[in-house]
């Protein structure tokens, strides 16, 4: 049997038509995740006793999926993968997954992450590091790590990730999936642990757009919970699907796109570019307008940095609250100074600790103008930039990272600094809340990469056509990662 | 002391105590329940849970920012203050900084004090929300999160005040404020109104308006009631003209103290090097919220009438002495009760006299509140219209209303058992003297005599009506009725 291959509508009408059935589907997914737990280690936990819902007309009702360790499931472990909270069993379901429930949608396992969302390897989690299902050796990427690593590897058509900086739209890259983040504030956040509130993002990966469609559908919607969320039942994203590109208008940005600005590139990366440079001709092909644009150097330079400076002046205020007294396992001490810090010493990798010492002195009031306060400014020209290029253009294209997925062994190698905006330039749509969309592109070194889409505020339906037109013009809709390709 | 001039500021924190929820989170905001049992998961920082404002909250806390003539913020946002304390469950609590935009700011107050009418400047008015409560025992302390997240106004002032009656009279005027804008019942005890007292000294020949003629700032900390306010200045003023007399104060460093109310001093906490850094910064979960010039408006005009414009209209309308109208305004819980008593149709002197005279005095030496008793306005408009017609004397209705308040009995009831109610209609008095007078013809002979009979007919009334007979009418009657035989 092999139905987890399958997109969600083909699923659906499998279903509908009694071709098979809830629980058939879930038991298949168990199985896989099994599976894929031994060979890529992408699950925190795998709900063995889960068992199939009766069929109703919502296309996601009957459907395994997966969910990103950082959503609150009611009555089910939910760690952030940190041993802070490994054995946190929350009491409330966060809104997206209070949304899929009324859906039908079952839920089959909670994926491996990078600590609190923290850190792009898929290394940093409690429960050991996710390993590409395209190539072992290789990372999948972060933080959304295990939901890229089991959509792709075909557990089930969707899982759900959530993205500060690309920690949806990178791994889907890296996994050869599609990786969607929509419009800031159109999926409520409650429930889901914060990371940096400011940038957080919730979004699903899926093989196909037309699943990111379907899925986002059903999560998205105001939260009377969530103050930064917003009406957007006027939109429907997949009945607003059409193949019709003519006429759009993309941009690229020529300071990180042209392979001119790596005089030290690697074979990879040229390949990674040349690609690139490929599926823009297919845009044009497909009747899109696509041009370089140029946008200042300084400020592109300044945009990793000030991601840094952000999100760990967030973090350390947002993870003020595992100090282990109400929740979480209690540290050792005489007296609750002392148990909060056993706590958190023992609880948070270093990776996480390194930016709380960040996050602390950015926002000192010594720094806080130098740092915090300018990172605030910069942020804002940045998003005043992108906003430029949307006066004139539906859309901005970029090709992610600087190729395929690192290996493991590689992750410590000094990477060349010409690179850091072409592998951090994602971050941009967090600063300004962008709907943003990865969709894979080809391979390079028989790994897949990924492009992507991002548009205005609000404009998610033409950012998902866009995608989806290109898409449909690429032969890599529902690919799964060949490893695991169960014929 | 006239060497020196005194210069205190108050931080004045107060509970609004007048929502349903609390300021962040949908829990009740109440102080009387169970311990830890008004909470939502955001008020004890479950992982993912985010504040949502409460619109009440913020309006009531304008509504101060109004009447305190402050400037509002063109814009409300909030922001977070960094530290860890076993009270504050995320680790951060939510505040506004004094600058540039909390719920006002530069306004200014009029007060009474001894007589004389002062002014203090507003420094700000600032929303935040309340921390846990703890105590702490000998081995262990408790934490109750009901007050977690519970609306806190922070008023602070410009250093105005030069004597602890000044403070303590501006405080006094604020908590009525508070009281009769619906914000807040700022009931000390109930925890509901905490102050921060800062007091420096200065040579008073030197100029004041001049910054640099100020003496060190020196900060206390949780003074929670005003009689704490009067004494913690009065003990810092004197601490610090010691230093001063004994040469030390130049070197005594900014700090901040706490007030200790059992050895009634002030502690030093920590000095200037030690301050906290709280890493403020904007709450991002809180979207910038655009301030409208018609909801301001709409909030100026649903200002309830202040302690003052009371007391106007109790002396210009009511002709109330100073004194009372003072003495009724002074508690909103009483002026309340006394405009209800109005209402129900009670006169406006007398009910001002039953309140002031007796009733107060009763509260006072019991140590209760008007709300905490059984008489209601109403009840006492009934005892004041049971003496205007005749049905009790003055004298009874005193004990009427002790009665109705220690035996919580309605009015008409302690008449009944008490058997106060008077007999007086003449219909059944008549009859009953006649034949009386009818049955003891040879007394009336003796009576012409000279003989003094009436006395014993009045207790034969009185023995027969069970001394419920109105006296006067009993005598009027027997009077006539001796005349016409």
């Amino acid at each position: 049997m092999n139905y987890m291959n399958k997109s969600i509508k083909e699923l659906h009408d499998d279903l509908i038509n009694g071709r098979v059935t809830s629980k058939q589907l879930v038991e298949e997914s168990i199985k896989k995740s099994h599976e894929l737990q031994d060979e890529c280690n992408a699950f925190v936990t795998i709900l063995d006793d889960v068992e199939g819902v009766e069929v109703n007309d919502n296309l996601l009702s009957g459907i395994p999926y997966g969910v990103k360790d950082n959503y609150s499931t009611k009555g089910i472990l939910t760690t952030g993968s940190s041993n802070t909270l490994k054995d946190y069993v929350p009491f409330f379901d966060a809104t997206a997954i209070d949304k899929l429930n009324s859906a039908g949608a079952v839920k089959v396992n909670k994926t491996v992450m990078d600590e609190f969302g923290m850190g792009g390897t898929g290394t940093t989690g409690h429960t050991g590091v996710v390993r590409n299902p395209w190539d072992l050796t290789r990372i999948c990427s972060g933080s959304s790590s295990g939901s890229a690593c089991a959509v792709a590897a075909g557990v089930y058509p969707y899982a759900l990730g959530t993205d500060t900086g690309d920690s949806i739209r990178k791994p889907a890259a890296y996994c050869g999936i599609v990786g969607y983040k929509p419009t800031y504030g159109m999926i409520s956040r409650y429930g889901v642990f914060p990371f940096a509130s400011s940038l957080d993002h919730l979004g699903v990966l899926t093989r196909s757009v037309e699943d990111a469609a379907i899925v986002v559908d059903t999560m998205k919607g105001i939260d009377p919970n969530d103050m930064t969320s917003w009406d957007s039942s006027h939109i429907k994203l997949y009945e607003s699907l059409e193949n019709n590109p003519k006429g759009k208008k993309l941009c690229y940005v020529k300071e990180f796109c042209d392979i001119s600005n790596y005089p030290n590139a690697d074979e990879n990366l040229k390949a990674h570019l040349e690609n690139f440079y490929k599926t823009i001709d297919k845009c044009r092909e497909l009747g899109m307008e696509v041009e370089e644009v140029s946008v200042n150097r300084d400020l592109l330079n300044a945009s990793y940095s000030t991601y840094v400076v952000i999100h760990s002046a967030e973090a350390t205020s947002n993870m003020s609250n595992l100090t282990g007294i109400i929740f979480g396992p209690r540290g050792e001490g005489n007296n609750y100074i002392d148990m909060m810090k056993d706590h958190r010493t023992k609880g948070f990798s270093p990776l996480i600790k390194r930016r709380f010492i960040i996050g602390s002195y950015v926002l000192q009031a010594e720094n806080k103008d130098r740092y915090f306060n300018n990172a605030q400014r910069v942020r804002r020209l940045i998003v005043d930039a992108w906003k430029d290029l949307f006066k004139k253009y539906d859309a901005v294209i970029s090709p992610i990272g600087t190729g395929p997925a690192k290996k493991f062994d590689d992750l410590d190698k000094k990477y060349d600094t010409n690179t850091i905006t072409l592998d951090e330039h994602l971050q941009i749509g967090n600063f300004g809340g962008f709907p943003s969309i990865t969709i894979p592109n080809g391979f390079v070194d028989g790994l897949p990469v990924g492009v992507n889409i991002t548009g205005n505020c609000y404009d998610d339906v033409n950012v998902l056509n866009i995608a989806y037109a290109l898409e449909s013009s690429m032969e890599y809709k529902g690919q799964i990662a060949r490893r695991f390709h169960h014929e | 002391m006239n060497k020196y001039k005194v210069l205190i500021g108050l931080e004045m924190h107060c509970e609004i105590s007048e929502t349903n929820t609390k300021v962040f989170s949908g829990a009740e905001n109440s102080y009387k329940d169970e311990p830890n049992s008004n909470i939502r998961p955001v008020d004890m920082a479950f992982p993912g849970t985010l504040p949502v404002v409460n619109k009440e909250a913020i309006k009531k806390a304008l509504m101060a920012s109004l009447i305190l003539d402050c400037k509002q913020p063109e814009y409300i946002y909030f922001e977070r203050k960094n530290y860890y304390y076993p009270d504050l469950p995320k680790g951060f609590q939510i505040t506004q900084e004094t600058k540039p935009a909390p719920m006002g700011i530069y306004g200014r107050l009029e007060y009474e004090c001894n007589g004389e009418i002062k002014v203090a400047r507003i420094n700000n008015i600032h929303l935040e929300e309340d921390s846990a409560a703890t105590d702490h025992f000998e081995s262990y302390s408790t934490i109750n999160y009901n007050r977690a997240g519970v609306p806190l106004l922070e008023l602070v002032t410009e250093p105005d005040f030069r004597s602890a009656d000044e403070a303590v009279a501006f405080l006094e005027t604020m908590r009525s404020i508070y009281q009769y804008a619906g914000i807040s019942e700022a009931d000390s005890m109930k925890g509901q109104v905490r102050c921060d007292v800062n007091v420096s000294i200065m040579d008073s020949d030197k100029d004041e308006t001049d910054t640099n003629n100020w003496g060190t700032k020196i900060e206390i900390k949780n003074v929670n009631s005003f009689g704490g306010v009067r004494e913690a200045i009065n003990y810092e003023i004197g601490r610090q003209i010691a230093l001063k007399e004994s040469g030390e104060y130049d070197s005594m460093e900014q700090q901040t103290r706490r007030w200790d109310e059992e050895s009634a001093t002030t502690i030093y906490m920590r000095g200037k090097v030690d301050a906290i850094d709280y890493k403020y910064f904007v709450e991002p979960n809180i979207p910038k919220y655009k301030l409208s010039n018609e909801w301001l408006e709409e909030i100026r005009k649903s200002i309830p009438t202040l302690p003052n414009e009371r007391k106007e209209k109790y002396i210009k309308e009511y002709g109330l002495s100073e004194v009372d109208a003072k003495t009724i305004i002074k508690d909103k819980k009483i002026s309340d009760f006394y405009e209800r008593v109005i209402e129900a149709g009670g006169d406006v002197k007398s009910g001002a006299n039953w309140i002031t005279s007796i009733i107060l005095g009763y509260l006072n030496k019991t140590e209760q509140e008007i709300t905490d008793i059984y008489l209601t306005p109403e009840m006492l408009v009934e005892i004041m219209n049971m003496i205007n017609e005749g049905k009790i004397s003055s004298k009874q209705s005193k004990d009427v209303l002790n009665k109705v308040i220690e035996d919580k009995k309605e009015p008409k009831k302690v008449v009944k058992d008490l058997g106060m109610t008077k007999i007086s209609d003449e219909n059944i008095l008549r009859p009953m003297i006649v034949e009386i007078l009818e049955s003891h013809l040879e007394l009336i002979e003796e009576h012409r005599k000279g003989r003094n009979v009436f006395d014993f007919f009045v207790g034969q009334v009185m023995k027969q009506t069970r001394g419920q007979a109105d006296p006067s009418l009993t005598a009027k009657i027997l009077r006539e009725e001796i005349e016409k035989r």
